[in-house]
């Protein structure tokens, strides 16, 4: 279907919906790309949690908050967490 | 082989790998043009069932509630697999942790680490709760409240009290936090059993209003469940890893 | 935008497959894994999306609005915590291998013998 399920004074039209899904796929793409090219490091994980947080605005736009919520906990705090501890106990032993 | 070898196979195999897949992405019926009669079917009847306005959460927990309890117990099974691939090795040996405080030639954290640590612990805790416990009218759920609720306890670590993370979050009792939850979410599919109903059925009274905080039976009090378990799962696993970092030290 | 969708997620499966077989260290590795399981949530979502629908969320609409497939998040949702478990486990084998090998270069790890 092409008409809104719901008019409030704030929806937009589908068509905007479209244009700001195409946006943030397309940023999307671009910070999978910028992960995987960044050096092992503490760079590469803040980059991993830009794009926890990039991943979560998209989701937001596919209508799904449920999933928005589990991806900003998990991908922004949870692995960032964990990955820095692992990098810092190997950091720790090469001194 | 050399890296360049391996490389320019990858990306041949990796096209062809590539392309079979769009091919087959290209059969679905294009974006935005759901057909399925599943979704249709499951909204058409969740609230009225369920009296739970949330229907992503009802579905988690009451009809799709196995899946759930396989999930929970993947997060339960990796606490303890961190925990036994972690151990104490021979030829290292565990400082206790408070002789790590005194000697410790680190940086002191900066003032305004500290305040922001400090000051967010409270919200975050409270927000954690509010998600676990709200799972049927919002979106929210066990899941992601648990996860603050342990995001809380690494506030303070992070704050510059390793000693209050390690008191505040001891591991006798966080290891029976996990299994309370992890046990109770079973034993409620039990107690349906008990009652001669199928596992996992819901059988608590509904409530009257959809959405309000006591309605929908089973599906608040198992998403209570799953919420401790995560916290605690999480807890666990960031101590571990902590106490290699911190604690564990090379030669005998 | 029939199918930019499900290009993106072969774009981004592509990528983290990449950065998997030419990383260099193991924890490059594992996010570069995180990277190609986070291809999954996009292709699960963007499969059940629904055009001009709201989410699946009946507090404040009245009920019966059309929303979109709910059951693909609640898949979505497991995903994520499943992610999260492996990743747990990966990096603790992680800390194990540099503890023993020394070495955290998954190209050197593949020829050291015991």
């Amino acid at each position: 279907m092409s008409t809104l399920a719901v008019q409030t004074p704030y929806t937009v039209s589908t068509a905007m919906m479209e244009v700001l899904q195409i946006t943030l796929l397309v940023l999307v793409a671009a910070a999978a790309t910028a992960v995987v090219l960044i050096r092992a490091g503490v760079r590469q994980v803040l980059m991993l949690s830009i794009y926890g947080v990039l991943l979560a605005v998209l989701f937001l736009a596919f209508q799904a908050p449920d999933v928005t919520l589990s991806e900003l906990v998990v991908g922004a705090v949870a692995l960032p967490i964990i990955l820095l501890l692992t990098l810092a106990k190997v950091r720790k032993r090469e001194q | 082989m050399t890296p360049w070898q391996r490389r320019w196979i990858f990306l041949v195999a990796g096209a062809g790998l590539v392309a079979f897949y769009l091919w087959g992405l290209s059969g679905l019926p294009g974006f935005g043009r759901y057909p399925g009669p599943y979704g249709f079917a499951i909204l058409r009847v969740a609230v009225a069932q369920t009296n739970a306005t949330g229907v992503v959460s009802a579905i988690n927990f009451e009809y799709r509630g196995f899946d759930t309890l396989g999930e929970e117990f993947i997060l339960f099974v990796a606490a303890a697999g961190v925990a036994t691939v972690l151990r104490r090795l021979r030829g290292e040996r565990e400082r206790s942790a408070v002789d790590e405080a005194a000697g410790r030639d680190v940086p002191p954290t900066s003032s305004a680490v500290r305040m922001v640590a400090l000051l967010f612990t409270g919200p975050v805790v409270l927000a954690g709760w509010w998600l676990a416990s709200h799972a049927q009218t919002n979106p929210s759920g066990g899941f992601q409240g648990g996860i603050l609720l342990a995001t809380a306890f690494i506030l303070i670590y992070l704050s510059g009290e390793f000693l209050v993370f390690k008191r505040l979050s001891p591991a006798d009792l966080t290891d029976v936090v996990e299994a309370v939850g992890a046990g109770g979410f079973v034993a409620i599919g039990l107690s349906a059993v008990a009652m001669s109903l199928p596992y996992l059925k819901n059988f608590l009274p509904l409530g009257q209003v959809p959405g309000a905080v006591s309605s929908s039976g089973t599906i608040a009090l198992i998403s209570f469940f799953v919420g401790i378990e995560v916290a605690a799962a999480f807890i666990l696993i960031v101590g571990e890893l902590l106490d290699q970092t911190l604690l564990i030290r090379q030669g005998g | 935008m029939q199918v930019f969708p499900f290009v993106v997620v072969a774009w981004i499966l592509g990528v983290g497959l990449y950065g998997v077989v030419t990383s260099r260290h193991l924890v490059h590795q594992i996010i570069c894994l995180i990277v190609v399981q986070s291809s999954t949530y996009v292709l699960l979502l963007g499969v059940g999306y629904v055009t001009g629908a709201v989410a699946p969320y009946f507090f404040d609409v009245p009920d019966h609005t059309p929303a979109v497939d709910p059951v693909v998040q609640a898949c979505a949702l497991t995903d994520v915590v499943v992610e999260a478990a492996v990743t747990a486990m990966l990096l603790s084998f992680a800390i194990q291998a540099y503890k023993r090998f020394g070495t955290l270069d998954p190209q050197e790890l593949a020829d050291l013998k015991g």
